[in-house]
């Protein structure tokens, strides 16, 4: 069996002193940094981000990797426990998760998420193991314009997924694109965009783009409204489940694993649909649908199930096409860029230490996620009652010294401040900002594309409907885009998102 | 005021879409534009910068024509001005204090004038947060990670 050749070959990296410690750092640092109010995966990844660069590839991504999840589980934690979700997938688990703990179970939610959460992880990477490399053998036969068509499939289909409105994130991701061809023109090394920069020459630096926007911007924006907001933590006991619960959240987390599986492969918000997804499901089979929202404990279970799967399919598009999904796995990308891998199905096959390792590290991730955070629960509560007043400046000095040690270069720190009022605008105009960032991170490797598929036909833009593949992911795309728009699916749409 | 705008929000974003795109535009004018074959390094850019501005003149009409569901201003009054400058004051001085001042001191300036942003600012506070942020970093950055910064710059006596 290969398939457990390479898990040999994966554990036997993952398992040395080094990244197993890389990785149980990206978790404790993770869920540090996640657990704070109004911090979310997005910007805890942006800003550890170049702490990461000094190590070797495969622990940079490992360590990644586990700060994914640890901030992942840290929004849980600050859902469950004081109704703040950090990140959209885990609005769903506030509803019945800050219900229970209200009731005094909030120990019993915390350990329903990661137990959840374990399952769903295992299942997830185990899928991951088996469906990348083939996913990855069948894209090596990919031209120029399959993978130009897989791009903007991939850019329309977040878009169509995302929530606010259709134009404006596809205006984003435009946008995004153009910023993200800045610099010198890979063909012709003219420059384009630069204002006769040097500094821009190399193009736009990314982690500068995306602290700004997403770390500086954000900060803003929580400051506009700072309310003096009266933390009141539950106090935390009984991290057992009773048997009876066992039994009721089995069902959902079994539903949950697999249905996060199947809607994190998607592009666009695999984590955040199919938490939703999850909690309608289970709420729609209960037999006491009326428990939803009054601390069901199935209404925790599922959804944290189902997001921590997608969160970990998600990966499947980014190791295997070198496309990413949603905002964490462009920055991921944007990682293995900087760590001088170029993302695409070569990697499985060219770098199998990298990715196998990856993959086996998930696996002790999420393990070390379990181990670590049911006993340090304590520690987070405290942590959670942080006032932001006091957390926001910290986190500006931590973007600025953050920025500025990616090229040794004070360029990058104002080129933040420029996109941390941006990404303000952005915001105060209601343009969603991850699209933007999709766009930056694909848009070199879309016009590359689309150059080499003109190239090879001879100018003739019918290429990429004349080939089977391309056309019909092109289709796919002006099908998605041309349902989202439709009148009543959007008004559905929008009411789905509201809910 | 006639109603001409029945969606401030869109019709503020669409102009700023045709604006961005029109600012490509003029940019990316003096690139090569090459042919569909080879394509020059200012054809993409000339493709995304009219789909730019086409999607900004559908938000631009959206808003002329559909009122807004949503609450919340964007009237310049309301925009936290305090905020947005303070915040973006620390970063700049940090940006340029990094290499004459050194780690310590601008690091210090960050933290302290970012602070001065909240509503809730309080001298004791911020003057302690920023302290012990020059003191992390220290550890973290300078003893921890090896970043090659000296804690203080040139202009203070360092090297």
């Amino acid at each position: 069996m290969e398939i457990f050749d390479n898990l040999a070959l994966g554990f036997s990296v993952a398992f040395t002193f080094q990244n197993i410690l890389y990785c149980f750092l990206g978790v404790l640092l993770g869920t540090l940094i996640g657990v704070l109010p109004g911090l979310g995966p997005v910007p805890t990844i942006a800003m550890l981000l170049p702490i990461t660069f000094g190590l070797p590839p495969v622990a940079a991504l490992i360590m990644l990797s586990g700060i994914y999840y640890g901030a992942q589980y840290g929004g849980s934690t600050t859902a469950i426990l004081i109704n703040l979700p950090g990140e959209s997938s885990s609005v769903v688990t506030a509803i019945d998760g800050y219900q229970m703990a209200r009731q005094g179970r909030a120990g019993t939610a915390l350990a329903t998420a990661a137990l959840g959460s374990f399952f769903a992880g295992s299942v997830a990477t185990f899928l991951l193991a088996v469906f990348a490399p083939p996913l990855a053998d069948l894209a090596l036969k990919f031209g120029p314009p399959e993978y130009f068509a897989l791009m903007v499939l991939g850019l329309i289909a977040s878009v169509a997924l995302a929530s606010g409105s259709v134009i404006k994130a596809l205006a984003m991701v435009v946008l995004g694109i153009l910023l993200g061809l800045s610099g010198q023109d890979v063909y012709t090394g003219t420059p384009r965009f630069t204002f006769d920069v040097i500094e821009l020459a190399d193009g736009i630096e990314f982690v500068a783009l995306a602290m700004g926007v997403f770390g500086i911007g954000e900060i803003v924006r929580n400051l506009e409204d700072e309310h003096t907001r009266t933390v009141m933590v539950q106090k935390v006991k009984g991290l057992l489940l009773s048997k009876d619960d066992f039994k009721r959240i089995i069902g959902p987390v079994l539903r949950g694993t697999f249905l996060g599986s199947f809607l994190g492969i998607l592009p666009g918000g695999g984590a955040i649909l199919s938490s939703f997804a999850s909690y309608s499901i289970e709420k729609k089979i209960s037999r006491h649908p009326e428990r939803f929202g009054k601390g069901a404990i199935e209404g925790v279970a599922g959804p944290e199930s189902a997001n921590n799967a997608g969160a970990q399919t998600s990966f499947i598009p980014m190791l295997t096409l070198g496309i990413p999904s949603n905002p964490v796995m462009a920055l991921m990308i944007g990682a293995l860029i900087i760590q001088g891998i170029v993302p695409g199905p070569n990697v499985v096959n060219e770098q199998p230490n990298l990715f196998w390792g990856i993959v086996a590290s998930m696996w002790i991730g999420n393990f070390l996620l379990v181990v670590l955070n049911l006993p340090l629960i304590g520690i987070w509560v405290r942590l959670l009652t942080v006032p932001y007043h006091i957390l926001f400046p910290l986190i500006v000095g931590f973007c600025c010294i953050g920025v500025y040690s990616v090229n040794n270069n004070e360029f990058d720190v104002f080129t933040m401040a420029l996109f941390g009022l941006i990404g303000y605008v952005l915001v105060k105009l209601q343009c969603e900002p991850a699209p933007l960032l999709l766009g930056f991170i694909i848009g070199p490797m879309l016009e590359e594309y689309l150059r080499r598929a003109m190239l090879i036909s001879r100018g003739d833009p019918l290429v990429f409907v004349s080939r089977p593949i391309s056309a019909t992911m092109l289709g796919l795309a002006a099908l998605a885009l041309l349902v989202v728009l439709l009148p009543s699916v959007r008004k559905k749409r929008e009411d789905a998102f509201k809910e | 005021m006639v109603r001409f705008v029945k969606n401030p929000r869109n019709v503020a974003t669409g102009l700023m879409l045709i604006a961005v795109a029109a600012f490509f535009v003029w940019q990316g004018s003096d690139l090569p534009m090459g042919r569909a074959i080879r394509m020059g390094p200012g054809y993409f850019p000339m493709i995304l910068a009219g789909l730019l501005a086409l999607l900004g003149l559908i938000v631009l009409l959206t808003g002329l024509t559909r009122p807004s569901d949503d609450e919340g201003s964007i009237a310049l009054r309301h925009w936290p001005w305090r905020a947005l400058a303070l915040v973006t004051l620390a970063v700049v001085l940090f940006g340029f204090g990094i290499r004459p001042l050194g780690l310590g001191p601008s690091m210090w300036l960050a933290v302290f004038v970012s602070s001065l942003a909240s509503s809730r600012f309080n001298i004791l506070t911020g003057l302690l947060s920023a302290c012990i942020m020059v003191a992390f970093s220290w550890a973290v950055f300078i003893k921890g990670l090896g970043l090659p910064l000296p804690m203080l710059g040139p202009w203070l006596g360092g090297y």
